[in-house]
């Protein structure tokens, strides 16, 4: 057994470890659950729902990039209803804390949204999904303007007492606002960050390689901008951040953590390489032991500038 | 589904700039049915990033095989690699070529590296059914005819064989066919498979197509392949989980 405790908090919910799987990086949990034992990971977060099913983007969805890749899925995913009747039952075997990433075009439809799942014990916190590049109406319209993210974090405090978190978009330019404004309205914790806005063209047919055109660039190419972005959030706000961003081992982590993330989130990753979760915990807990680290959570915001 | 390092026992260039990998994976050997593909992750380092997917393209014992040609970055490093070097497999993935139909001629009809998944169709099928194998390629160079049976040929540039595309060779083939039983396997670019499913249809031609697209993970969860479904119009299928082998009737290519 070992010394090291791993155990993080984000609000009032206790994770086993800072390990969190990305939403859009793990659908609802049944195909990674064929790779990994879901009982050791931190918290799983779904794939953002909507109100109503959302077929998502035609072809072509994604492209990869140097050290990255683009998505614009358009947001695919069952609905909360066929969610709550379909997916939640497989989740309930697992002891994971469940986060429903909520994405919506209207304030309105964020707190149905919000009301529907609140009632189901599985769920222990809902992240709110302002920042989605993907999508002609919400998205990036919510993301990048103050006082809609103010309104959304205000409207759906206003119906579930459970940690709500945040997750705010990298295309704007001072992230902290956003945070602070989350903060004033009520919200938990912010996460930090979604993708960043790219695009990619094919050369000979002078076409975008991704049939949205604008799409959404993760991978480890972005993240020294999600790093910063956590600092400034960090620097300014006094709110539990989520880092999220290009995270490929378990140095990845502790650097977020450095720099202000009280617990982290594995995104494309997971794509490459679904087992990485469980190594990472391990390689993180021998670095604890190493450095004489009593508990993970003093890494964070312990940055010497 | 597994994720294993498996390694290399030898790489053939079995024509010019067409590679063979051969790799020794038991686990995956045992398992894997003609059509379905593996996920590889060709380097540990960042670029490329994602894995790249590869029709299974036979299965010798506990071998498997995968047929490329040098692409792109990825393709560029596998081509590079050597016997004992180990390369990161998730396989056996998606639904592969169904042959438990009701049929008694196989008939092969895939263009360039379309031709990829059907030696081990080959093998599997070789003592029950007659097999008949019409390839076709821009330019002699890419018709790749490895390992199939009772081959035709076609090229665009008519540098080999009959001088058109494969699926006009089908074609022409057909009414000599007209007393057998018969089932289309396709593979190759879209354009082909469009052409060949128009076909079949209209000729009652029970025929299933190995598709193509890019994806990110190979199974399931970063919906990156989408393709758009006869039946279903509100929502798409996934070529990585719910192909990326199809009957035709189901897809729109």
């Amino acid at each position: 057994m070992s010394k090291v405790d791993l155990s993080v908090n984000i609000a009032s919910l206790k994770l086993r470890n800072p390990i969190m799987l990305a939403s859009g990086t793990v659908g609802y949990g049944n195909e990674i659950a064929e790779f990994i034992d879901l009982n050791k990971i931190g918290a799983i977060v779904t794939k953002s729902l909507s109100l109503k099913p959302r077929k998502g983007n035609p072809p072509q969805r994604i492209t990869e990039t140097p050290a990255g890749m683009l998505n614009a899925i358009g947001l695919a995913n069952v609905g909360v209803e066929v969610f709550v009747k379909e997916k939640i039952p497989f989740l309930k075997q697992y002891d994971v804390p469940l986060i429903c990433n909520i994405a919506a075009s209207t304030v309105e439809e964020y707190v149905e949204c919000t009301k529907i799942l609140n009632g189901e014990e599985t769920i222990k916190a809902f992240e709110i999904n302002v920042s989605c590049p993907n999508v002609k109406e919400g998205g990036l319209q919510f993301g990048n303007n103050l006082s809609a993210v103010g309104k959304v974090t205000e409207k759906v405090r206003a119906v579930t007492n459970k940690p709500l978190i945040i997750k705010l978009s990298p295309n704007v330019s001072y992230i902290s606002e956003f945070a602070k404004v989350v903060k004033d309205e009520g919200g938990d914790a912010v996460s930090a960050i979604n993708t960043l806005v790219g695009t990619a063209f094919n050369i000979f047919t002078r076409k975008p390689k991704v049939q949205n055109v604008f799409a959404g660039l993760s991978g480890p190419a972005i993240k020294p901008v999600a790093l910063a972005k956590v600092l400034e959030i960090h620097q300014k706000v006094d709110i539990p951040i989520i880092g999220i961003g290009g995270i490929m081992n378990w140095k990845d982590v502790v650097e977020f953590m450095i720099v202000g993330a009280s617990a982290v989130q594995i995104g494309t990753l997971n794509f490459i390489d679904p087992t990485a979760p469980i190594k990472i915990i391990e390689e993180l807990e021998k670095y604890c032991e190493q450095m004489n680290i009593n508990s993970i959570s003093e890494l964070t915001g312990s940055y010497i500038i | 589904m597994l994720i294993v390092n498996s390694p290399i026992e030898e790489i053939i260039e079995i024509q010019k700039d067409i590679f063979l990998q051969k790799i020794y994976s038991p686990e995956i050997a045992r398992q894997i049915q003609p059509g379905q593909f593996l996920n590889i992750r060709v380097s540990e380092t960042v670029t490329p990033l994602l894995r790249r997917p590869f029709s299974v393209c036979d299965v010798e014992g506990d071998y498997i095989f995968i047929m490329f040609n040098i692409f792109g970055e990825g393709t560029k490093i596998l081509s590079h690699k050597h016997k004992g070097d180990t390369i990161d497999i998730i396989g056996p993935l998606g639904n592969g070529f169904n042959i438990s139909d009701d049929f008694d001629t196989a008939v092969i009809v895939a263009g360039g590296l379309g031709a990829a998944p059907f030696p081990y169709l080959t093998r599997l099928l070789r003592d029950k059914f007659e097999i008949l194998s019409f390839i076709g390629g821009r330019s002699k160079s890419d018709v790749i005819t490895f390992n199939l049976l009772n081959v035709k040929t076609a090229t665009d540039d008519g540098s080999l064989g009959y001088l058109g595309n494969v699926v006009q060779l089908f074609e022409e083939n057909l009414t000599s066919l007209k007393n057998k039983k018969l089932k289309v396997f396709g593979c190759g670019p879209n354009a082909m498979l469009r052409a060949l499913k128009e076909i079949c249809i209209s000729n009652n031609i029970n025929c299933e197509v190995s598709t193509d697209s890019a994806m990110a993970c190979g199974f399931g969860i970063c919906q990156g392949c989408p393709i758009e479904s006869t039946e279903q119009k509100d929502k798409y299928l996934l070529v990585c989980k719910d192909g990326p082998v199809f009957n035709a009737k189901d897809v729109i290519i």
